[in-house]
C-alpha cells in the first residue's frame, strides 16, 4: 500500500512541475467552453421581423407582446401587403414576416385552430429554419399558457430540435461533446505519454527489474489523471450551468458516475496506446489521430449520426464518446433516470473492460 | 557458486536479421568485479538487459544469483540492482525523491541500508533539494548508482556507468565499486573507456556481439604476442604518415604523446628509417602494452578478417 | 608570424548570480588542434556555445574567425563549422543526402557539390554506403562522416564538442587521422574530450575550472608545470580543486 502511496505522489510530482501540460489540461476545456458557446453558436439576436397583425385581437396581441419581449427579434410592426413584403424580402431588410388572419382570436376560441402565416427568406437556410422555430415556439408557449384555462387540445406542433431547448441555445448540443472530448484527450494522451515517457528515460527498466508489479504502475499512473480529469469535469460543469446558464436537469451523481466510467474506458486506451508506441511524440500523435478525430466527427456532436453513410454510422459504434454523448444529453438535458440509459451504460462499460484487459494483456514485462 | 553464469547466450533483433549476441559463455564468480570492454553496438547492452529478465535469449542458458533468468526472473528482480546505459533518472523530480522513490519501489527505505549508500549519499547530501535535472554529470550517475543500490542487492549491473563523465567522477565512481566489492556484492560492470579495465578483477573484450577474450588484466597484458614500441618525435604527425609508408611496420596508431608501434623487422632497422626520414629529438623504446592496445590489435584483426562488418 | 582565429579577452557569461564562465582570455592560431578540457560542468559548453554565436556574452570581448561575437554572431555561423556528440546528421536520410543537404545551406553550388560528395565519400572509403541510410552505419562511421560534414565548406574553424564518445579506440585514432589531415590543410580544430591521452593529440590543452581557464600550454608543458607524467594527473590534479560539483 505504501508502494502506491509513493507510485501516485511521484506521478503527482509529475503533473504539477509541468504547468504548461497542467496549463493546457485545464485550459483546454475552457477555452472550448467559451468559444463554442459565445463564438459558434447558431443562435440569431435581434433579427428584423415583420408582423403583420391583421386581426388586431387579444391572442395576436399576447403573442406579439411575447415576441417583443424575445431578445432574438427587432419588431417591425406595419401594414403590408404580400408584395410590399416581398419586395422587402428581396431587398434583405428583413429575415422573416408573421402575419396574423383576421379573426385570429374568434377562429381560435371557436374553431379550436387557426394559423399563422410565417414567412422566411430561404435563401439563408439556416436562420430561416432557426427564426421560424423560434417563432413557432413562441406560439407554442403562447398555446401552453391557453391550457389550464380552456383545456384545448392543440393543433401546433413546435419543432422537435426545439423540445428539449425552450431556450432556444446551441450549448446543449456540444457541453456534452466537449465533456466527452476533454475528458478522452486529457485520459488517454496524459497517460500514454507519461508512461512512454519513462521508457524513454530509461526508467522504465529499472521498474521491471523490480519487485513492482505490473498492476501497480498502471493504477499508479492512472489515478492521478483520474482526479485531474474530475476535476476537469466540474469545471466544465460549471462553467455551462454559470456562464451559459445551462441546468443539469438529471442527477449529478449519475452524471460523475457515467463520466468515471468513461474515464475508465479512456485510461484504458491511454494504456493501450502506451504499448504500441515508443516515443512521447508518437504516443501524443496516435492519441490524437485516433481519438480526437473520431470524437468528433462520429460521437454524434458534430454531425448527426443518422445522416452520416451507413459504414460511418457503423464505425460509430465502437467510439465510446458516441455513447457517453447520448448519455450526458439523457442525463443533464432531459433529467432522465439510468432506467433510460442502462443500454448505453452497459455498452461503454463493456469498452472499458475490454480495452483494460486488452491493455494489461499488452502490457510487457520485459522489453520487446 | 558463481553469481552469474552465462551458457552459449545468442540473441537477435528484427527478426533474427541483426546478431546482437553470438553464443556468449562465461562465469562472474561472488564478490567479483568483472568489465565488459568494447565500443557502442558491441552488444553490452543487449547482455545486461538478459541477464536483468528484460530480455529472453533465442538460444542459451544464463543464472544469476543461482536463478534461471527466464524461469525465476521475479526472485532475480528482487536480488539485482541495474543501471541502465540510458537511465537519466526523474529529471522534474528533486534528489531526495528519486532516492525515496526508488527504496519504495524496492519495499525498503534509505534508513534501512544507510551504511550501504553512505559515502555516495553524503557527497549528494548538499544537493538533495535540487531536482536531478540540474545536476552535473558526475553527481547524476552517483546518485544512479545510489538508487540502484538502495535496496541492497547482490548483484549489480551497471551499464556503461561513467559515459560522458570527467576523469575525476569516474576515478570516484571506481573507488566506490570498490568499497561495494569489499562487502561482497558481485558487480558486472560495461564501459568503453579502455583504461577503467584495469580497475576490474577480470574482463571480456567484447566486439560484434562476440567475446574476444576473457582474462584478468595483468593475464590480456601478457597474452600481447608482439614487442610494442613507443616512438616520438617533434613531427608527431610527420612521423606517423612515415610509419605508415615503412614496410617493416606492423601496426602504428597514436597513443597519447607517442605512436605505438609494433614491427615486423628488427627495432634497430625501424630506428634507422625513422633517422633517414630526417626526424628530431626521437624517442624510441619498447613498453608494456595497455588494455587499449590489446583490443586495437584485437579490432585490426577482426578488421582484417572480415572487412568491415556492420554492427 | 602565426594568424590568430580566436581571441578572447575577460570573455564571461551570467546566469543570474552565477558565473557560468569567469573572464576568460586564450588565443587560438590558424591551423591549431586546442584541446578545451574541464570537468563536467566547468562551464565548456557555455563558452563554446558563445565562441560559436549561440550565445551573447555578458562581458568582455571576444572575436572568432575575424568577426565579433556580440555583433557579428551570422558572419561567425558562415565561417564554423560545429559537431557534437549527439551528431547533427540525419539518420533517415542516405549519407549522400546528407552531404547534400549541408553542402546546400552552405550555400556550395551545385557542382561544387557534387565535387564534394564524391571526394568525401571516396576518402571515407563509404563507396557501397553512400545510398544508405545513415541511422543504419554503425556510430564510427557516423562519427567521421559527422566531422566530414561539419568542415564541407571549408570553415575557418571547426567546433567538435567530445566527437569520440563511446567510439571504440581503433575507430577513436581513426577520427584523430581526419582532424590532423583538416589542421594540416589550414583548419582550426576546437575540441573538448573526455579522453585524457586525445588531449595528447592536441597542440595546446586549456583547462577549465570552475568557469576559469586554470592552466594553458602544450601537453608536454602541462605536464611538466605540473610535474606529473601523464595528462590524467595533470587533469586530476587540477579538477580536484574545483569548488563547484554541478552545472
Amino acid at each position: 500500500m505504501k508502494q502506491l502511496f509513493t507510485f501516485v505522489k511521484k506521478e503527482f510530482y509529475h503533473v504539477f512541475r509541468d504547468w504548461k501540460t497542467l496549463l493546457m489540461l485545464f485550459g483546454l476545456p475552457v477555452i472550448q467552453i467559451v468559444v463554442f458557446g459565445f463564438a459558434l453558436t447558431n443562435e440569431i439576436k435581434k433579427a428584423n421581423i415583420v408582423v403583420v397583425d391583421n386581426a388586431k385581437d387579444l391572442a395576436s396581441q399576447q403573442i406579439i407582446d411575447k415576441m417583443e419581449g424575445s431578445k432574438f427579434f427587432s419588431l417591425q410592426k406595419t401594414l403590408m401587403s404580400s408584395s410590399q413584403i416581398d419586395a422587402a424580402f428581396k431587398e434583405g431588410t428583413i429575415k422573416l414576416a408573421v402575419v396574423f388572419p383576421v379573426n385570429f382570436n374568434t377562429d381560435l376560441l371557436h374553431l379550436n385552430k387557426a394559423s399563422i402565416q410565417v414567412i422566411a427568406d430561404a435563401s439563408d437556410p439556416n436562420t430561416a429554419i432557426t427564426l421560424t422555430s423560434y417563432v413557432s415556439s413562441i406560439v407554442g408557449d403562447y398555446q401552453a399558457q391557453l391550457v389550464p384555462t380552456s383545456a384545448i387540445p392543440f393543433t401546433i406542433q413546435p419543432e422537435v430540435r426545439m423540445l428539449y431547448n425552450p431556450d432556444l441555445k446551441g450549448a446543449p448540443n456540444f457541453v456534452p461533446g466537449v465533456m466527452a472530448m476533454v475528458l478522452l484527450l486529457v485520459c488517454v494522451m496524459m497517460t500514454s505519454v507519461s508512461i512512454v515517457r519513462e521508457k524513454e528515460l530509461g526508467t522504465m527498466e529499472i521498474l521491471l527489474v523490480s519487485p513492482v508489479k505490473p498492476l501497480m504502475v498502471i493504477i499508479a499512473k492512472a489515478i492521478p489523471y483520474l482526479f485531474l480529469s474530475l476535476i476537469n469535469l466540474c469545471a466544465i460543469l460549471i462553467l455551462s450551468v454559470y456562464a451559459l446558464d445551462l441546468p443539469i436537469k438529471g442527477s449529478l451523481l449519475l452524471l460523475f458516475g457515467e463520466s468515471a466510467l468513461l474515464i475508465i474506458t479512456a485510461l484504458s486506451l491511454g494504456l493501450l496506446v502506451s504499448t504500441v508506441t515508443s516515443s512521447q511524440q508518437s504516443a501524443m500523435f496516435t492519441s490524437m489521430l485516433g481519438l480526437m478525430l473520431p470524437t468528433m466527427l462520429l460521437s454524434g456532436y458534430m454531425f448527426p449520426i443518422e445522416n452520416m453513410p451507413i459504414v460511418l454510422q457503423l464505425i460509430s459504434n465502437i467510439v465510446p464518446a458516441r455513447w457517453y454523448y447520448i448519455i450526458v444529453k439523457a442525463v443533464m438535458l432531459k433529467g432522465l433516470g439510468f432506467s433510460a440509459i442502462w443500454k448505453e451504460t452497459l455498452i461503454l462499460a463493456g469498452m472499458a473492460v475490454f480495452f483494460l484487459a486488452l491493455a494489461l494483456r499488452n502490457f510487457k514485462i520485459r522489453l520487446e | 557458486m558463481n553469481a552469474i553464469t552465462l551458457s552459449n547466450i545468442t540473441k537477435t533483433y528484427n527478426r533474427k536479421t541483426v546478431l546482437a549476441v553470438d553464443d556468449v559463455s562465461f562465469e562472474v564468480g561472488k564478490g567479483e568485479i568483472f568489465g565488459l570492454i568494447g565500443p557502442d553496438g558491441a552488444g553490452k547492452s543487449t547482455l545486461f538487459r538478459l541477464l536483468t529478465t528484460l530480455l529472453i535469449a533465442d538460444k542459451g542458458t544464463a543464472t544469476v544469483a543461482g536463478h534461471d533468468v527466464v524461469k525465476d526472473f521475479k526472485e532475480i528482480r528482487g536480488l539485482v540492482g541495474y543501471m541502465p546505459g540510458r537511465f537519466s533518472l526523474y529529471q522534474d523530480l528533486t534528489v531526495e525523491e528519486n532516492l525515496n522513490f526508488f527504496a519504495t519501489v524496492f519495499n525498503t527505505t534509505i534508513k534501512e541500508n544507510y551504511e550501504l549508500i553512505k559515502d555516495i549519499y553524503v557527497q549528494l547530501e548538499p544537493f538533495k533539494n535540487r531536482r536531478a535535472g540540474k545536476l552535473s554529470g558526475g553527481m547524476k550517475q552517483k546518485l544512479a548508482l545510489c538508487c540502484a543500490l538502495v535496496h541492497k542487492p547482490e548483484v549489480l549491473f551497471l551499464d556503461e556507468p561513467t559515459t560522458g563523465v570527467d576523469v575525476v567522477s569516474r576515478k570516484e565512481f571506481w573507488e566506490m565499486l570498490h568499497r561495494l566489492k569489499l562487502l561482497g556484492i558481485t558487480i558486472l560492470v560495461s564501459t568503453s573507456y579502455m583504461d577503467e579495465a584495469t580497475r576490474c578483477d577480470r574482463i571480456g573484450l567484447i566486439l560484434g556481439g562476440r567475446l574476444l577474450s576473457i582474462n584478468t588484466p595483468e593475464d590480456t597484458i601478457k597474452a600481447y604476442p608482439e614487442k610494442l614500441y613507443a616512438a616520438k618525435s617533434d613531427g608527431i604527425y610527420a612521423l606517423l604518415k612515415d610509419l605508415r609508408s615503412f614496410e617493416g611496420i606492423l601496426s602504428c596508431y597514436a597513443f597519447g604523446e607517442f605512436l605505438h608501434v609494433s614491427l615486423k623487422c628488427a627495432e634497430q632497422e625501424a630506428l634507422s628509417y625513422i633517422q633517414s626520414k630526417g626526424h628530431t629529438h626521437v624517442e624510441f623504446k619498447q613498453i608494456t602494452p595497455t588494455v587499449e592496445d590489446c583490443f586495437i590489435r584485437l579490432l585490426n584483426q577482426k578488421n582484417e578478417g572480415n572487412g568491415h562488418k556492420d554492427e | 608570424m602565426k594568424e590568430t582565429v580566436i581571441k578572447t579577452n575577460k570573455l564571461t557569461k551570467r546566469f543570474g548570480d552565477f558565473v557560468a564562465v569567469d573572464e576568460i582570455s586564450f588565443e587560438v592560431h590558424r591551423g591549431e588542434i586546442f584541446g578545451f578540457l574541464g570537468a563536467n560542468g566547468a562551464g565548456k559548453t557555455t563558452a563554446m556555445r558563445m565562441l560559436c554565436g549561440l550565445s551573447i556574452p555578458t562581458s568582455g570581448e571576444a572575436n572568432v574567425a575575424g568577426f565579433d561575437v556580440f555583433r557579428e554572431t551570422e558572419e561567425i555561423k558562415k565561417n564554423i563549422g560545429y559537431m557534437s556528440q549527439k551528431f547533427s546528421l540525419y539518420e533517415d536520410l542516405t549519407v549522400l543526402e546528407n552531404i547534400e543537404f549541408y553542402a546546400g545551406i552552405y550555400g556550395l553550388t551545385d557542382k561544387e557539390i557534387k565535387d564534394k560528395s564524391d571526394e568525401l565519400i571516396s576518402k571515407l572509403g563509404l563507396r557501397n554506403e553512400a545510398k544508405k541510410l545513415v541511422g543504419s552505419l554503425p556510430l564510427g562511421w557516423k562519427q567521421k562522416l559527422s566531422f566530414s560534414v561539419a568542415i564541407v565548406h571549408q570553415p575557418k574553424i571547426v567546433f567538435l564538442d567530445e566527437p569520440t564518445g563511446g567510439v571504440d579506440p581503433s575507430m577513436r585514432r581513426q577520427f584523430w587521422d581526419l582532424i590532423y589531415d583538416a589542421a594540416d590543410k589550414g583548419i582550426t580544430i576546437f575540441v573538448t574530450t573526455h579522453y585524457l591521452d586525445e588531449a595528447e593529440y592536441c597542440n595546446r590543452v586549456s583547462i577549465m575550472v570552475d568557469g576559469r581557464i586554470d592552466a594553458l600550454d602544450t601537453p608536454a608543458g602541462l605536464r611538466k608545470q605540473f610535474g606529473v607524467g601523464t595528462m590524467d594527473e595533470v587533469f586530476y590534479k587540477l579538477a580536484r580543486q574545483a569548488k563547484r560539483s554541478a552545472d
